[in-house]
């Protein structure tokens, strides 16, 4: 209750003024692309990267922020923090990054950083003033991260707005996330090739401004 | 162990926990059962779910016991319901309705199907 309030009238004095820049967390279950996303975001705009993507789980482990990308909407524009958060996940197996090629002990090793990426990603909703939670469109929607973000972010009374990423693959079916979560805006794009994302651009001046 | 032997057979333990008990324990003392229920092998079945809050907090538990013995939990959920008084209407105000969830071991219990209405699982020994 607190912290909704704290953010809700630090995001009205920061509109009021115009200097402050939006916090931005982007969050979603790992490997839907949040950090290609990041990346595409913060290079669209300043033109540097932000983190490595790969094929394995749990590729971000740490917290990721940066400060200050301005973006440039019609004749406005929103400076935002973008905040990059590890997967959230409700288990971890070492057993699983064994199938990508990684020895018993890296794979451990990698389990117990996840773990603790997690922790951090749930802290970070608490100094948040909205959220962009990242879907893989070619998978089941209803899965329970993205149900328990969701729903934290209903109670907080933040913006959000959902992500359908991977939308340049033959299987996507943005179609299945907006009917899932019909009270929310869904933005369909690809951030890995770049698509639609001048309608992410606009959705996020329109939500977090 | 949370199975039981009956007449050799082994059986899976199922609590189902009401919404009265649910709402007489603390979320500290909720989050407390159900990682030691999971612990113990039992599914959990609460008619009433967690609050979204809660659903974090347990997840943020659940990562502090990860290891290479304890992989996590499978909890699976329908979407909360916004529940709105005509007074929430006035204050711009609005509380999730928690509904019921479904917890165990990811090695027990396997989501087949999930959607805004049904969650179709299979539950197994070990």
């Amino acid at each position: 209750m607190w912290s909704s309030l704290r953010g809700r009238f630090s995001l009205w004095v920061g509109k009021i003024f115009g200097r402050r820049s939006v916090k931005i967390g982007i969050y979603g279950p790992p490997n839907v692309g949040k950090t290609t996303l990041a990346n595409r975001i913060i290079k669209d705009w300043s033109g540097e990267d932000v983190g490595v993507v790969s094929d394995i789980p749990h590729e971000t482990r740490r917290v990721r922020r940066r400060k200050d990308v301005k973006i440039n909407v019609d004749r406005s524009s929103i400076k935002l923090d973008i905040v990059d958060t590890p997967g959230l996940a409700t288990k971890i197996d070492f057993r699983d990054f064994l199938s990508y090629g990684l020895e018993e002990e890296e794979a451990k090793k990698r389990a117990k950083e996840a773990a603790e990426g997690v922790i951090e990603s749930i802290r970070w909703l608490d100094d948040l003033d909205g959220v962009l939670l990242v879907m893989d469109a070619t998978e089941d929607p209803y899965t329970q991260v993205n149900i328990t973000v969701i729903g934290n972010m209903e109670a907080r009374r933040l913006p959000m707005l959902i992500v359908s990423n991977k939308i340049d693959l033959p299987t996507a079916s943005p179609v299945k996330i907006i009917e899932a979560f019909p009270q929310h805006t869904v933005v369909p794009i690809s951030a890995l090739k770049g698509n639609n994302m001048d309608k992410l651009y606009d959705g996020i001046y329109e939500h977090f401004r | 162990m949370a199975y039981t032997s009956i007449s050799g057979e082994k059986m899976v333990r199922v609590d189902m926990i009401s919404e009265d008990l649910l709402a007489s324990m603390t979320s500290a003392e909720k989050i407390r059962m159900i990682l030691d229920g999971v612990m113990e092998g039992k599914i959990l079945v609460l008619e009433r779910g967690l609050m979204p809050d809660e659903e974090a907090k347990l997840i943020e538990a659940t990562m502090v016991e990860i290891s290479p013995e304890f992989v996590g939990i499978e909890m699976e959920s329908y979407p909360a319901k916004e529940r709105r008084s005509l007074v929430d209407r006035l204050f711009g105000r609005s509380k999730s309705q928690a509904r019921l969830t479904v917890i165990g071991s990811p090695n027990q219990l396997k989501t087949i199907k999930k959607d805004r209405g049904l969650i179709t699982a299979l539950i197994s020994e070990v």
